[in-house]
């Protein structure tokens, strides 16, 4: 065995990969393509499938049909994308030039909502945000609020839930950016009689925009394909375009619709990523990445 | 860095200049504080209605304290059941997923190959695609091959997912330790004779363990954790989440918030358990340059 690894080198690396690409070919490629041919079917559960190409109306009735949740989806995600990164650009900028030796401290507390179920800290969030909750309840009894106010089964609740779950997907690539920033070029941009926001606007943040390029795809990706917090702390006028295909597939068993459904989707996912890509140049999409 | 702020002399400045000074001193702290808190509110609630003493079934209003949810954990029927199979699903995803991980880690950062860059898009792809076409996609194949001797919905599709998901997490971890090694360790070991087995078990495994553990406790969380991706494929297997999920509209009993405090503690206590030994193994590994400098160097 040895021997024969010896005498052919270049087959190693093709051995270390076959069985985990095998896995994932199976069952990542495979399967995008079976919904490739679902999408394309016609019939019901009922009567069986067939298959047709004249089935690309399945698309255009499903886009017309389902185009309020694509465009809340879209409007929803992309919200929660430029609240993560105004919340995390900060936090971030903390960490990475004023943590001193707090710094793996703090990194680790962003981390940590993360190692409690993604579910229960929505609903922990559907206690915080209630009509007479813990946050509102006390400022309806001292009459700061009127009585009618309420977040929870609103748009901004369910906003607010994503950009909650989806933050350290902003955070954490902004921090590596910024971290990699060599500091002596800020000081040397303040020596040179930079105001230090000057030197903010020139130096570190054009340096750190590849974090923020990776961040924003890392939060605006899932963001777009949720439908556990416009669920769990929306109303049925939230519902963005991952409850249909939810919907769609697990209760009304309507597998070509919900296989357009979720190809639509991720062609929105693509597009928007090369249109960002575009905007921000390739270079970003590489630097950024992990 | 607070020195060389300090030691240019700017008292006056534009307003705006001021108020960056102020901003840098005191609001970014403050701001972080504040951060902290908004991060960690959310399990503090969980952990804090733990103890709640619900009237009725809702578990979202606070009605006294008792540790009643923490001495009868599984009195809720179900619970324990889902508890069981989300934790053998996450202990075998997270073996099977580490091993072929690690192997591809071990492909892309110790050889150079025909089709490398091709590998490193097809192991990003799966991380870059929604939850839910992940899981919606798997749910289409099991259903076009669904005459169901081959794979009915159940425990092994929920597995068989989950290991497709967690593989290219622990790739990318295990390669971001290798990264930080040169290949020379390896090329030493095999100049004195040893062979690839030897030099791998020897040499390369003890340097990427930290690595494997890491991305094994990865795996582990995610697996435990997931809900979407389980959703499509559980059928009428009811994982931990799947069981929260059911119970959220009717509200769930405070013994669930009791096994999430329980995970969520766990989870903790074993990342400074490994940050506490990957530090008392750095000084050990520079104690030993050190020394091994001080004596080849008369």
């Amino acid at each position: 065995m040895g021997g024969f690894l010896r005498r052919h080198k270049a087959i190693v690396p093709y051995l270390l990969l076959a069985p985990g690409l095998l896995w994932l070919a199976v069952f990542y490629i495979v399967p995008g393509i079976q919904m490739f041919l679902t999408s394309l079917w016609s019939g019901t559960l009922e009567t069986g499938y067939e298959f047709s190409l004249s089935n690309v109306t399945n698309y255009t009735e499903a886009l017309t049909r389902f185009w309020p949740q694509f465009s809340r989806s879209v409007l929803y995600g992309a919200a929660a994308t430029v609240l993560t990164f105004l919340i995390s650009y900060p936090l971030a900028y903390t960490i990475a030039f004023r943590g001193g030796r707090f710094k793996n401290l703090l990194l680790f507390l962003v981390v940590a909502p993360f190692f409690t179920s993604f579910l229960l800290r929505t609903i922990s969030w559907k206690i915080i945000l209630g009509d007479t909750g813990i946050l509102f309840g006390p400022l309806k009894d001292l009459g700061v609020l009127p009585d009618e106010f309420r977040v929870l089964a609103t748009p901004v609740a369910v906003v607010a839930g994503i950009t909650y779950n989806f933050l350290p997907f902003m955070t954490l690539p902004i921090y590596v950016s910024l971290e990699k920033i060599d500091k002596c070029l800020v000081e040397a941009a303040e020596d040179l009689f930079a105001t230090s926001f000057g030197a903010f606007r020139r130096i570190t943040l054009p340096l750190s925009l590849p974090g923020v390029f990776a961040g924003s795809l890392l939060t605006f990706i899932p963001a777009m394909g949720d439908y556990v917090n416009a669920e769990l702390l929306g109303n049925p006028q939230t519902t963005m375009i991952g409850n249909v295909i939810q919907n769609q597939f697990l209760n009304q068993n309507n597998y070509p619709t919900a296989s357009a459904l979720s190809f639509i989707l991720m062609a929105g996912i693509l597009v928007a990523v090369a249109v960002y890509a575009r905007l921000l140049g390739t270079d970003e999409l590489t630097a950024g990445g992990v | 860095m607070t020195a060389s702020t300090a030691h240019r002399e700017r008292p006056k400045g534009t307003l705006g200049e001021r108020f960056v000074r102020f901003w840098n001193r005191y609001l970014l702290f403050i701001y972080t504080g504040f951060a902290i808190v908004y991060l960690m509110a959310p399990v503090a609630i969980m952990a804090l209605f733990s103890f709640n003493d619900p009237a009725g079934k809702s578990n979202f209003v606070w009605q006294g304290f008792t540790i009643d949810a923490w001495l009868h954990i599984f009195s809720v029927p179900g619970l324990q059941s889902a508890v069981t199979i989300s934790i053998v699903i996450a202990l075998l995803s997270t073996i099977v997923a580490t091993i072929l991980g690690t192997l591809i880690a071990l492909a892309l950062a110790r050889h150079d190959f025909r089709g490398r860059s091709g590998t490193n898009l097809f192991i990003f792809l799966p991380m870059a695609t929604p939850e839910i076409v992940l899981g919606a996609s798997l749910l289409t194949l099991f259903v076009a091959i669904a005459a169901p001797p081959f794979f009915p919905l159940s425990a092994v599709t929920i597995l068989i997912a989950h290991i497709m998901f967690n593989i290219s997490f622990v790739v990318v971890t295990v390669r971001a330790r290798l990264a930080g090694f040169p290949t020379h360790l390896e090329e030493a070991a095999m100049d004195l004779g040893a062979n690839e087995l030897t030099t791998f078990r020897k040499v390369t495994f003890p340097l990427i363990l930290p690595g494997v553990m890491a991305a094994a406790l990865l795996a582990f969380s995610l697996s435990i954790d997931d809900f979407v991706i389980t959703n499509f494929t559980s059928g009428g297997t009811v994982t931990f989440p799947m069981f929260i999920y059911a119970k959220a509209r009717i509200g769930i009993p405070p013994q669930v918030n009791v096994v999430g405090t329980i995970i969520f503690l766990s989870a903790v206590g074993l990342v400074a358990l490994s940050t506490i030994m990957a530090r008392r193994r750095a000084m050990r590994d520079e104690a030993l340059a050190r020394r091994s400098l001080t004596t080849e160097t008369p």
